[in-house]
């Protein structure tokens, strides 16, 4: 009867959660940290650097978590497509007929994915970043103007006339602003996932069969023809799989906001957590809100698997 | 599950009953936390571990510091030897779970007193008497002219994440209709660094931390602590509110310490002063102090004389501020409102009788 030891075993895996949960429960009581999530309501009284969405003191706690998991979600988004693009390039470059760049993509990979992400976004705040000079000192490109202050860019101004970087009174005003701390805990993560990523690309292209290059080769298609139209496509499924990870794991590295001074939501959660002592709730709130955005990145990433896979009939 | 629910609220009515039973016996003091410490033969004290002046490593890979003497003096009250306190650095995210989880036995952090930290329904502390009056300032590069808060508008300030320090200067600003941008650092290194790389216009914590920061600066004399003062900050030890007796042991060790500043009483001359207790009865007021008559020690759990035993380690707390955080120290803070109250200070201890 095996729906009866089922049962049993069902059984007894719900007594046993029941039971830690109650141990929990009253261990929680007895140390006056029973669950309460009425203070969420409580204005949150702090301030914040940066919000993607708009956010003030007066403004209460669930906002404040609101806006931080916001700032999250913008780090994490524009990460995912810098590291996408910048690991595909150096994954495919590792195949380039050219030696220096098949070399320098080698070199990329093993120096980066061999240093500690913590190491690397100090690294890229306080001795890159934090080195620009500010007002007429600083590093001027075309169009885009690094300074301590922050990145200036050029983008459309309200009356949609196209505005570079302009330097008023010692102060650059442009369309475009991104701090210096998002600047530096996005090149870290882009360039830290970007070379996990490169070696998923380079296993995927390095799986696909030789005879396919030959055969689009005799058929007259350029290498990037070849590349674009015969490998990826084939490629892409042994990618997929591999990518999910990498998109998994860039979204929990960017708790490690905290090194470079960038308010994500872990930071939030840290000063909502120091203000009001609720510390559990607050760490319930953390894991579910990492566990949900990391849920919803593998959900689609396994849908998209769905779709490149090859369809047999 | 009825029997586990029952069981469960049943639970706390015993321990409550078993508290009251233990206190109406009255025979000295039932405190949890003091048997353990004493089982376990050592304080574990949590401390800032990096803060010049409070708690920080010496040379000689030695705790020295403020909060540190605050432990070493319970520890000698308890234990009879200050040195047998194990320190845990913490950071002001870690502290209050670290202490409400009973990690460490005694919280002396440059933590400040506050209704939410203290009551019941917040983080439920119980605080000790304060041992450094404080305030909140702000440092800025004395080359760039900033004067105070108004001049700080559209600038960015750097600011230690989740502290008090945070919410005080959010508070000041939004007071004044002053629009800038905080800077948060989960440790203080990091905010310096930031704040030295010139990232920040402005940096903001208790007045005293900068001082000592400022102290372990390349150019101490190219920052300036502005004038202003925003806020209070009393900064004091802490213990859990479930175990009031060792609550009140603690407390009255460090009240000890404050009026034996008061009498006169040093580290040098503790033990001729318990000679001269000892040899007159007339002196009712030092005999009892000391130990030497009544059971102070007694009705806290602790030994009789454990006021010699918190003195002889640590002096008193005149000469624990001037060592780490005055005139004997790097920082040269003056005693200023940290004077007893004989001087006009806030240093006050309730009498011991």
């Amino acid at each position: 009867m095996p729906w009866l030891i089922q049962a049993a075993v069902g059984l007894v895996v719900l007594v046993l959660v029941a039971f830690l949960l109650g141990n929990l429960v009253r261990n929680l009581t007895q140390a006056g940290l029973l669950l309460t999530w009425s203070w969420l309501g409580n204005p949150a009284g702090f301030e914040m650097a940066e919000t993607a969405i708009p956010f003030d003191a007066a403004m209460p706690y669930w906002r404040a978590l609101l806006a931080g998991l916001a700032n999250t979600l913008k780090v994490v988004l524009a990460g995912l497509v810098g590291a996408t693009v910048l690991g595909t390039l150096v994954g495919t470059a590792s195949f380039s007929s050219n030696g220096l760049l098949r070399r320098l993509a080698r070199v990329y990979v093993e120096l980066i994915r061999n240093i500690p992400l913590l190491l690397q976004l100090v690294f890229w705040y306080f001795v890159v970043f934090l080195a620009l000079p500010n007002g007429a000192a600083a590093l001027q490109l075309p169009g885009v103007v690094l300074a301590k202050a922050g990145l200036y860019l050029s983008w459309f101004d309200p009356a949609w006339q196209w505005q570079g970087p302009q330097l008023i009174n010692g102060v650059w005003t442009a369309p475009l602003r991104i701090t210096v701390e998002f600047a530096a805990l996005l090149t870290g993560l882009v360039i830290y996932t970007g070379a996990f990523i490169a070696e998923v690309v380079r296993g995927g292209v390095a799986s696909v069969p030789k005879g396919q290059w030959e055969a689009a080769n005799s058929l007259g298609f350029s290498p990037l023809q070849t590349l674009t139209r015969i490998v990826l496509p084939q490629a892409l499924r042994v990618i997929v799989p591999g990518l999910n990870s990498q998109y998994i794991s860039l979204a929990k590295s960017s708790s490690l906001a905290v090194a470079c001074g960038y308010t994500d939501l872990y930071s939030v959660a840290e000063t909502t957590l120091n203000q009001t002592g609720r510390a559990v709730e607050v760490v319930v709130i953390l894991l579910g809100s990492y566990l949900v955005i990391d849920l919803v990145i593998s959900g689609l990433m396994n849908g998209l698997n769905s779709l490149v896979q090859l369809r047999e009939r | 599950m009825g029997w586990l629910r029952r069981f469960a609220t049943a639970l706390p009515l015993v321990s409550v009953l078993t508290l009251l039973g233990c206190a109406s016996e009255g025979s000295g003091v039932q405190s949890q936390k003091m048997a353990t410490i004493k089982a376990r033969g050592s304080l574990i004290c949590g401390t800032d571990g990096k803060l010049p002046g409070f708690g920080s490593l010496g040379p000689d890979g030695r705790y020295v510091g403020l909060d540190v003497d605050t432990c070493r003096a319970v520890a000698a009250a308890v234990l009879g030897d200050g040195e047998k306190v194990e320190f845990r650095d913490l950071n002001p995210s870690e502290r209050f779970a670290a202490l409400s989880s009973g990690e460490v036995d005694l919280l002396a952090r440059n933590t400040t007193m506050t209704l939410s930290r203290d009551a019941a329904g917040g983080n439920g502390l119980s605080f000790a008497p304060t041992t450094f009056y404080d305030g909140q300032g702000v440092m800025v590069p004395a080359a760039s002219g900033l004067a105070d808060l108004k001049a700080l508008a559209g600038k960015p300030v750097c600011v230690p994440s989740g502290t008090t320090s945070e919410l005080n200067l959010a508070d000041r600003m939004r007071e004044q209709g002053i629009v800038y941008t905080p800077l948060k650092f989960q440790t203080l290194d990091q905010m310096y660094t930031a704040y030295l790389s010139g990232r920040c216009a402005a940096v903001s914590t208790d007045r005293s931390q900068l001082a000592a920061q400022r102290s372990t600066f390349p150019q101490p004399k190219a920052h300036t602590v502005l004038p202003v003062v925003m806020s209070k900050e009393p900064l004091t030890p802490a213990t859990i509110n479930a175990d009031p007796a060792w609550a009140d042991a603690v407390r009255w060790t460090l009240f000890a310490l404050m009026q034996a500043e008061e009498m006169g009483i040093t580290q040098a001359n503790v033990a001729a002063k318990v000679a001269e207790a000892k040899a007159n009865p007339n002196q009712a007021d030092l005999r009892r102090f000391l130990g030497v008559e009544g059971d102070f020690g007694r009705q806290l759990g602790l030994p009789a004389d454990f006021v010699v035993r918190a003195i002889g380690a640590v002096g008193n707390y005149g000469e624990m501020f001037e060592r780490n955080l005055g005139q004997m120290s790097k920082l040269k803070l003056e005693r200023g409102v940290n004077r007893l109250w004989t001087q006009g200070g806030l240093i006050y201890s309730p009498p011991f009788r």
